[in-house]
């Protein structure tokens, strides 16, 4: 029953809020700067998804009409002819190199960039550590195109010696047989991406190790646990998610490097077993060294293998997801 | 097996600052020793230089003597490594390891003095964790992480973890200071069972809990801020807490100050 119209002394009853005024309340967003704030935010977030959405439609449609005209198969082709009658090419080589090239730079950098966190974090006196991060985040300022040419001037011609002694040891695996040309190769392509990729995966691990609690450290301790069991039982286990993010960090850019291995690498297009001998190519390499002299078709074939560049770099990034996850209870967050 | 604590002229310094100046006490085996006293007074800085834990603390030395029996914790050649697989530690926020299991937070310490046969490693974590009165709670879930556990239950992991390697001495940084009372009055009957086989210090800001577990009380307290903080007096629980000899002990207990 309503009171206001049996008692029309009663004081008017207060005023519900509309639908709209609860709605904006929900949102937090009634004052101007709140509305421009969420606009804004939520603006950047859409315009994210669009130009990966566009990336992707522009990759896929201009793949779609080279590869229609391949006569080759496209993914396990080791050749690249769009000019001939009919075209040939594939991606074989360029999957192989792009891949091998990023293995080898990655098992030569996680190690050495982890190391170097630990130093920093848990080793060097503080006089010591602030100078030598400063000096390695300098390395990541160094263009890409500067490590390319110190890497043909300086590396190639030094590499000789390496190369023979790996030859002379492990040239039986197959893998590291060597023919004596010039040590304009996989390997050192891997070397020279190893040093370009150290600074981000040494940050990055470093300001983990940085947070691991005091309080993990010191249970380790009290247990009698030495400074390296301290860092086995406490700091690596609660870094890890953290080490394999910084890791994959320093894939992608191993993955896509353009400059310093087209600058490095002597180039052809055959799957070589050996990472010694000179040869092969990775996809951004090619690209980049075809495609200001490509026709329009080679264009759009070259664009075909940077397609699948993209795919392989989501999968990689898929794939540590997957890795951070499924520990994800055993990680330090819910510490 | 459990130890007698002797120290002699101990003072202990972070960098220039000196925390706690000439303290001299001496703790039976298989008892409980509670150390009270005002915030800053450097009852937890002395409880730390008894297992070498101060000088982790980066400025942080001593000067003086431990004796852990008839052997000097500081002396020369002595490794500060071995000293803590003698002298165990309970922090005051329960600080398993977040990455392992239950069992592996319990394995952790006896992973560190050697290689054990998977058998025997199984006997010793259940005997820990029946020793830290959380074996029935934990016994089915073994394998899960030592994080899922309420606080109280993750404390008492911390004591399974401690007392798994069998210390001499089992040191106890204001272990209840976290936790609610049911989980305090759980790890107050927990000590007075494991004194029967463990030497126990104990830092404590509740005074009824001292009062309540310990058979030793010591009273530690600094004459202004910036000070270094001294022992005042050490006697019998029932003595402290009745009939002090000092008058700022008597002070301190009835709440005058502090």
């Amino acid at each position: 029953m309503d009171i206001s119209t049996k008692n029309t002394e009663a004081p008017p009853p207060i005023p519900q809020p509309t639908a709209t005024e609860q709605k904006r309340a929900a949102h937090g967003a009634t004052r101007p700067g709140d509305r421009i704030f969420l606009g804004l935010s939520r603006g950047s977030g859409i315009l994210l998804l669009v130009i990966m959405a566009a990336i992707a439609v522009f990759l896929t449609y201009r793949a779609t009409l080279a590869i229609s005209k391949d006569e080759g198969n496209f993914l396990t082709t080791s050749d690249w002819n769009t000019g001939a009658t009919p075209p040939v090419f594939g991606i074989a080589v360029l999957a192989f190199g792009t891949i091998i090239s990023s293995i080898i730079a990655m098992v030569i950098a996680v190690p050495i960039a982890v190391a170097i966190a630990l130093f920093l974090t848990h080793y060097a006196p503080r006089k010591l550590s602030g100078p030598i991060a400063y000096v390695i985040d300098l390395l990541a300022a160094v263009p890409s195109i500067v490590y390319g040419l110190w890497g043909a001037m300086i590396l190639v011609p030094n590499l000789t010696g390496l190369f023979g002694w790996l030859d002379a040891y492990l040239g039986w695996t197959g893998i590291f047989s060597w023919d004596g040309g010039a040590p304009r190769a996989m390997f050192t392509v891997g070397i020279l991406l190893a040093i370009m990729i150290l600074p981000i995966i040494t940050n990055v691990s470093r300001e983990v190790f940085r947070q691991v609690p005091q309080m993990h450290q010191e249970a380790a301790l009290a247990l009698g646990a030495t400074r390296w069991e301290v860092i086995r039982m406490a700091v690596l286990p609660f870094g890890r998610s953290g080490v394999i993010s910084a890791s994959m960090l320093g894939l992608g850019r191993a993955l896509g490097e353009t400059m310093a291995v087209a600058t490095v690498l002597s180039p052809d297009f055959i799957i070589h077993g050996s990472v010694l001998n000179p040869g092969g190519g990775t996809f951004a390499q090619n690209i980049a060294s075809k495609f200001s002299e490509a026709t329009e078709f080679g264009r759009d074939a070259l664009i075909a293998s940077g397609l699948v560049l993209f795919v392989i770099t989501l999968l990689v990034n898929g794939a540590a997801r997957a890795i951070i996850a499924r520990r994800k209870e055993y990680s330090g967050a819910n510490a | 097996m459990a130890k007698r604590i002797d120290v002699s002229g101990l003072t202990a310094y972070y960098g220039s600052h000196k925390a706690i100046e000439d303290i001299s006490m001496t703790v039976e085996p298989r008892s409980v020793t509670a150390f009270i006293g005002p915030s800053g007074c450097g009852k937890s800085t002395f409880l730390r230089t008894l297992n070498r834990m101060h000088e982790v603390t980066p400025g942080g030395r001593v000067e003086g003597k431990v004796l852990l029996d008839d052997e000097d914790l500081y002396g020369t050649g002595i490794d500060p490594v071995s000293v803590r697989r003698e002298v165990g530690m309970v922090f005051q926020r329960p600080n398993p390891f977040p990455t392992m299991s239950i069992f592996d937070n319990v394995a952790a310490g006896l992973k560190l003095n050697g290689s054990y046969k998977k058998s025997e490693l199984q006997d010793i974590v259940e005997k820990s964790l029946k020793g830290a009165n959380l074996w029935n709670e934990v016994k089915d879930r073994l394998n899960k992480p030592g994080s899922g556990l309420s606080g109280g239950q993750q404390q008492r992991l911390c004591i399974a973890r401690a007392i798994a390697v069998e210390p001499k001495v089992l040191l106890m940084d204001e272990p209840c200071s976290a936790l609610d009372p049911i989980s305090t009055l759980a790890i107050e009957d927990l000590i007075g069972e494991l004194k029967e086989r463990f030497t126990i210090v104990i830092v404590t800001h509740n005074m009824q809990q001292a009062a309540r577990v310990s058979d030793r009380t010591a009273f530690f307290n600094l004459a202004a801020v910036g000070q270094p903080g001294k022992l005042i007096e050490i006697d019998d629980t029932e003595r402290i807490f009745s009939n002090p000899s000092v008058q700022a002990t008597e002070d301190y207990i009835s709440g005058r100050f502090g």
